[in-house]
């Protein structure tokens, strides 16, 4: 039998088409696709009619080329072999989706971090594991069961100045214990600090009296002296006692008389505001109103009265601490 | 976890939190399944095979817990916090038969919620047919021009992304991938169908996909809906910088995927250049000596 040559080749050709055609899906717009999600999204109208006949079978097909055409793509990607195991490395998704969390910031140094940073202080490494003289060990420098462990001695020595009656470890334990204290007011103040939270001054701890610098003592006997129902009003002042007149804060009042002219500005100022008709926009009060009105939308706080919170940008008084 | 308050006392409780805290890349998202007051069969079914569907990163919770997520989102946010999920599938029907509820929060907070009521449901159970493995990356199809052009159900469609995507993952197994979700809106309806997938040799390298209904299948209807605003939607997609992918300058690829570089070189000096060397143009003893000083 005599094969033509150009017959072959026709043959070959159109074999091939077919099989291509297997896996072919014609779409009047371009399906987006996704690898990264394996996610294909189908824009094309449908065909209602169809939908509406043969719903199971037409959803199937729809199914089907959808996809053929996301395993099109995928197969497209770089694939490797490992452990027998054939696998497309996928792109990152490119759909936009919402987070679960918001975005870490960066941490905050605390007071110590930053006074480190100016100063040039570096943290330095130690090991964790310290030479113990006295078991003749290696032991933790901290913790269980931790190298030169001060709080088991069983004997104290009693100082020369000190009372014979103290108790020298229970001393020792409330020393500890205040350090603790004072380390964790510490790390509170940073949490503060880091919030954007006002925090008031850790004033004056119980700290043994000779740990206490001249400032620290300086402040305690001047907080200690105004402590009284006069304000230190009467106190004696002592003998080498610095004068320390500013301390803590004032308010200020405008003085009951005034110069002619500025007292008169002052009142012109009012009157002019008064007769002016634009209403004047307080911001804090209609942003007050504002949270007010969120919450009694809100079905939890329904017990306030909406009429009162329209005073509120009038002008008229602000509500007492106790309604809000 | 960096303001915690309450500093945790054990290493276990430390773990917890910095598993828990916010990180630049982020978990895959946990699903819980909650039960409402009132459940019909069909709702406790789509529960439970929901759940087996999402298996690994979900949570089907026990008790029934009386919650209205579009009255008060408050019982669904503590819940959340508590298991550490960001997605829910609530439901309860009463008002509204076989009713669904399928959202997603961001920081605890509610951020987007759907109600969706059920209509000719199909279980895993009522299909003669092979299932496919637990636990594989799903494929989603979406057909129909309504989840482009409509808003909410442009919203919606992301949802379901979201919810049904699975683990995010770098590379996939090409034997694996066996389970296909469709979606089809069309006329306020969306249909929704579960497919496993057969691969046939096509005669080429890629397969010829052939599927086979598997189950769960139901058809959905919108009830109410909770969309986050603009802003605070914007604000929950936004990917740290160090999330990003870094720009790779100066390479690109071509058409046939060869790896194409630029380099760019300073002006070459012509003076320094290497001639052939003829004796007549070398300098002289005398003169070199006179030129050392004044080089370095």
């Amino acid at each position: 039998m005599v094969v033509r040559a150009e017959d072959l080749l026709q043959k070959i050709q159109k074999e091939q088409e077919d099989k291509l055609q297997s896996i072919q899906v014609s779409k009047n717009i371009e399906v987006d696709v996704d690898c990264g999600n394996l996610l294909a999204c189908d824009t094309n109208s449908m065909d209602t009619q169809r939908l509406r006949s043969e719903k199971e079978v037409y959803l199937k097909t729809l199914a089907r080329e959808g996809a053929q055409l996301l395993f099109n793509e995928i197969w497209k990607l770089p694939i490797e072999r490992i452990q027998e195991a054939v696998i497309a490395k996928l792109p990152p998704p490119t759909t936009v989706l919402p987070r679960e969390k918001p975005v870490p910031k960066p941490k905050q140094p605390t007071k110590w971090e930053e006074y480190a940073k100016l100063k040039g202080i570096r943290k330095l490494k130690k090991g964790r594991m310290v030479w113990d003289d006295e078991s003749k060990s290696w032991k933790p420098r901290w913790g269980y069961k931790r190298a030169n462990d001060d709080t088991k001695e069983w004997v104290l020595e009693v100082p020369r100045n000190a009372d014979p009656n103290e108790d020298q470890f229970e001393k020792k334990m409330k020393e500890k214990k205040e350090r603790i204290a004072k380390n964790d007011l510490q790390r509170l103040r940073n949490i503060a600090r880091r919030t954007g939270k006002k925090v008031p001054g850790v004033g004056q701890t119980a700290v043994a009296q000779e740990n206490k610098s001249k400032t620290e003592l300086e402040s305690a006997f001047h907080v200690a002296k105004q402590a009284t129902a006069s304000l230190g009003r009467f106190q004696e002042t002592l003998r080498e006692e610095k004068n320390v007149k500013k301390r803590g804060q004032k308010r200020k009042f405008e003085a009951v008389t005034q110069k002619s002219n500025t007292e008169k500005e002052r009142q012109l100022n009012i009157l002019n505001q008064m007769y002016k008709k634009q209403p004047q926009l307080n911001i804090t009060k209609a942003v007050n109103k504002e949270v007010q009105d969120g919450e009694v939308r809100k079905p939890k706080a329904g017990k306030r009265k909406p009429a009162k919170s329209t005073k509120a940008v009038k002008g008229g008084k602000r509500p007492k601490r106790g309604k809000r | 976890m960096e303001n915690e308050i309450v500093k945790p006392k054990s290493q276990r409780h430390r773990r917890v939190l910095k598993e828990r805290s916010s990180k630049i890349h982020e978990n895959d998202k946990k699903s819980m399944f909650i039960r409402g007051g009132n459940t019909s069969d069909i709702v406790t079914t789509v529960l439970k095979e929901m759940y087996m569907l999402k298996k690994p990163n979900a949570l089907l919770l026990r008790k029934r817990n009386i919650a209205r997520p579009f009255e008060d989102q408050t019982t669904l946010e503590f819940l959340s916090k508590m298991n550490d999920c960001s997605l829910f599938f609530g439901s309860h029907s009463k008002k509204r038969p076989h009713n669904i509820v399928i959202g997603r929060l961001f920081d605890h907070q509610c951020l987007d919620m759907v109600e969706l009521g059920i209509d000719n449901f199909q279980s895993l159970k009522d299909i003669k047919s092979n299932k496919c493995a637990l636990a594989t990356k799903p494929c989603l199809v979406f057909t129909g021009s309504s989840f482009e052009s409509d808003d909410e159900l442009r919203r919606v469609k992301n949802i379901f992304i979201d919810f049904f995507r699975g683990p995010v993952v770098e590379n996939v197994r090409l034997s694996g991938l066996e389970h296909v979700i469709q979606f089809t809106a069309e006329n306020g309806t969306i249909y929704l169908r579960n497919y496993r997938v057969m691969l046939k040799k096509s005669g080429s390298r890629t397969p010829r996909v052939e599927i086979e209904n598997m189950g769960p299948n139901m058809d959905l209807t919108v009830r109410r809906t909770h969309f986050a605003s603009d802003d605070l939607f914007k604000k929950a997609c936004r990917q740290p910088k160090a999330a990003k992918p870094k720009k790779v300058k100066n390479v690109s690829s071509d058409l046939f995927g060869t790896k194409r570089g630029r380099i760019h070189m300073t002006s070459q000096d012509l003076k320094n250049l290497q001639l052939r060397k003829i004796k007549a143009l070398k300098r002289k003893p005398d003169e070199k000596k006179a030129k050392i000083p004044r080089k370095r």
